[in-house]
């Protein structure tokens, strides 16, 4: 181990590292290199006949679009949900604040009944939107509400802390100084907290294009309308197409590994900015 | 995450402020588009599982738990949990200690695999082990051989559901286990504790609040894991259905109420879940003298 670890006191360090290479392996490593391998083992023709072929263009367009929507939607909501539960006190603050996680804690499939439910022409607001012409349930938009949902908590979480950095006597400064509130935010305010609401709307963006139970019981599932790409992935394995499956699978797979980058990126990025605010 | 997301009201301003109108209107602004919001995205679907699920009433309600396809439904998803939640537990405690208590090489990207699982597609979860095990996949041949059914059966159910709840016992423990140090430890090795008993009476007591918090998490996404276990159950009724797939076969065929019965129990465990980790924060700030 010369070189590889500092020395310590501590014992188990093989024992542990051991195991958890291992489990690691077996579960997530293995079974994602089979994945690459299966797509490696196709010819290029097929490859690009399946990920390029107009249902599945289609498919990244609305997986993309709704989850881009939904993200910007969350970053401007979530933005105002903490900064009232940061700044505000009001009755029900604190149950509020805890439901912020429930869509971390409810099962996708429930999400997708409950709001399929309550967005449908006859449901709760579903009724209300319809004689407007808008219909939310089985087109892009129940997609988009779903992924919202779902991206919610991501960026509620990362700008809540960001929000308790911003320097109150600034604010305060500014005020007595004779600046318009919208001045305050746009020069205090939103330069402390734009790395959080960057990275959360990395990871809502990121959460959104993999989401498959919430989307699927409100999005109507129309081939090139409203089909996302993971359900594609369903359909091919349904039909027995491993290699199609495979090849889309990999797509997404790259796609999640670009997200994974940029959330690193941005998230380097943001403590860059947070340490040179402090200095 | 434990203390972090935690806002106590001491926080939250209560400085005088001037009252000016406009800051007012601000305040009531920002607190009714945020009710609005939550209320039509979060709330709302709530109470529509709640109410649809009562809609014919509470005999209506209690019968849907008799049916035998959704008593085996509940049964394979409390297995499925009692297998995969230990092994994830045992998993993240060993990861936690080979890296927060450790300086070594590659820690960072050893970290980044730990959390893949995240970042990819539930589908993809479940697809990658249709690949291995499945009728045409790499072991398919194999294993239909030798009689073993994974695809289609309970061993892929608990696969999927391991890939999907990988990280969560880890993420907790390593940057809990990182911050309290190895002081503690080192005194105590140095006083000859054994490795075990360090473990389990020093580390142990001071992670525990933590661990839990991993250990509910992950509970709560393997009992309600669907994309990951839709991919490699095959939907046989009765057999390889948890209660999420169980949920969407009732609600295709609209049984709605039935359906809603089965979503009001893992919402129930959601609330429950959500409830645990508020009181663990709760412990937590207070722990630390707040």
């Amino acid at each position: 181990m010369n070189g590889f670890r500092q020395p310590s006191v501590l014992p188990g360090f093989g024992l542990t590292l051991g195991f958890t290479t291992f489990f690691l392996s077996a579960i997530v490593l293995l079974p994602l290199a089979a994945l690459i391998l299966k797509t490696a083992s196709m010819s290029w023709a097929d490859f690009v006949d399946v990920v390029l072929s107009p249902r599945a263009l289609a498919s990244y367009r609305l997986s993309f679009g709704a989850s881009l929507v939904a993200a910007l939607i969350n970053t401007v909501f979530g933005f105002i949900v903490a900064w009232t539960l940061v700044r505000y006190d009001f009755p029900g603050r604190k149950i509020l604040d805890a439901m912020i996680d429930m869509p971390f804690a409810l099962p996708t499939a429930v999400s997708g009944i409950a709001l399929t439910a309550v967005f449908a022409q006859n449901g709760w607001i579903g009724q209300y939107l319809e004689p407007y012409g808008i219909k939310v349930a089985y087109t892009w938009l129940g997609v988009t509400v779903a992924l919202t949902l779902i991206g919610l908590p991501f960026v509620v979480r990362s700008v809540q802390p960001s929000l308790l950095e911003v320097q109150r006597d600034l604010e305060d400064a500014a005020e007595t100084l004779g600046a318009t509130p919208f001045y305050i935010f746009r020069r205090i305010i939103f330069p402390t907290v734009l790395p959080a609401l960057a990275s959360g709307f990395t990871l809502a963006f990121a959460r959104g294009i993999g989401e498959y139970g919430s989307v699927i019981f409100i999005a109507g599932n129309l081939p090139m309308k409203t089909e996302i790409t993971p359900l594609l992935i369903v359909i091919k394995l349904e039909e027995f197409d491993y290699n199609g499956a495979a090849a889309l699978g990999f797509v997404m797979l790259a796609m999640s590994f670009v997200m994974l980058l940029s959330i690193n990126l941005v998230q380097a990025w943001a403590r860059r900015q947070i340490v040179a605010a402090r200095r | 995450m434990v203390g972090t997301t935690a806002i106590s009201s001491a926080e939250v301003s209560r400085r005088p402020g001037r009252r000016t109108l406009s800051a007012l209107l601000i305040r009531w602004t920002f607190i009714g588009l945020s009710l609005g919001f939550l209320a039509a995205v979060l709330l709302a679907p709530l109470a529509a599982v709640f109410t649809t699920a009562l809609s014919e009433g509470m005999a209506a309600y209690l019968r849907s738990f008799a049916d035998t396809d959704t008593r085996a439904a509940i049964r394979l998803t409390l297995l499925t949990a009692a297998i995969v939640v230990p092994l994830n537990t045992i998993f993240g405690v060993c990861a936690a200690w080979a890296i927060a208590k450790f300086e070594f090489r590659g820690k960072a990207f050893l970290m980044t695999l730990i959390d893949l699982p995240f970042a990819v597609s539930p589908i993809i979860s479940g697809l990658v082990y249709v690949l291995l095990f499945g009728a045409q996949g790499w072991f398919g041949l194999w294993l239909l051989e030798h009689n073993i059914e994974v695809i289609f059966a309970l061993p892929g159910i608990i696969l999927a559901t391991l890939f999907v709840t990988f990280p969560y016992v880890a993420r907790e423990l390593i940057p809990l286990m990182e911050q309290l140090g190895n002081d503690e430890e080192e005194a105590a090795m140095t006083l000859g504790a054994s490795g075990l008993m360090t473990f389990v009476r020093v580390t142990l007591p001071k992670i525990r609040w933590g661990l839990i918090y991993g250990v509910i998490l992950c509970n709560a996404r393997a009992m309600g894991e669907f994309g990951a276990v839709s991919v490699v159950s095959g939907h046989i009724r009765g057999l390889t259905t948890t209660m999420p797939l169980h949920i969407e076969i009732l609600y295709n065929e609209y049984a709605f109420v039935g359906a809603f019965a089965v979503a009001s129990l893992l919402t129930l465990l959601a609330v429950v879940t959500l409830i645990v980790k508020s009181l663990i924060e709760w412990q937590a700030s207070r722990a630390s003298g707040n």
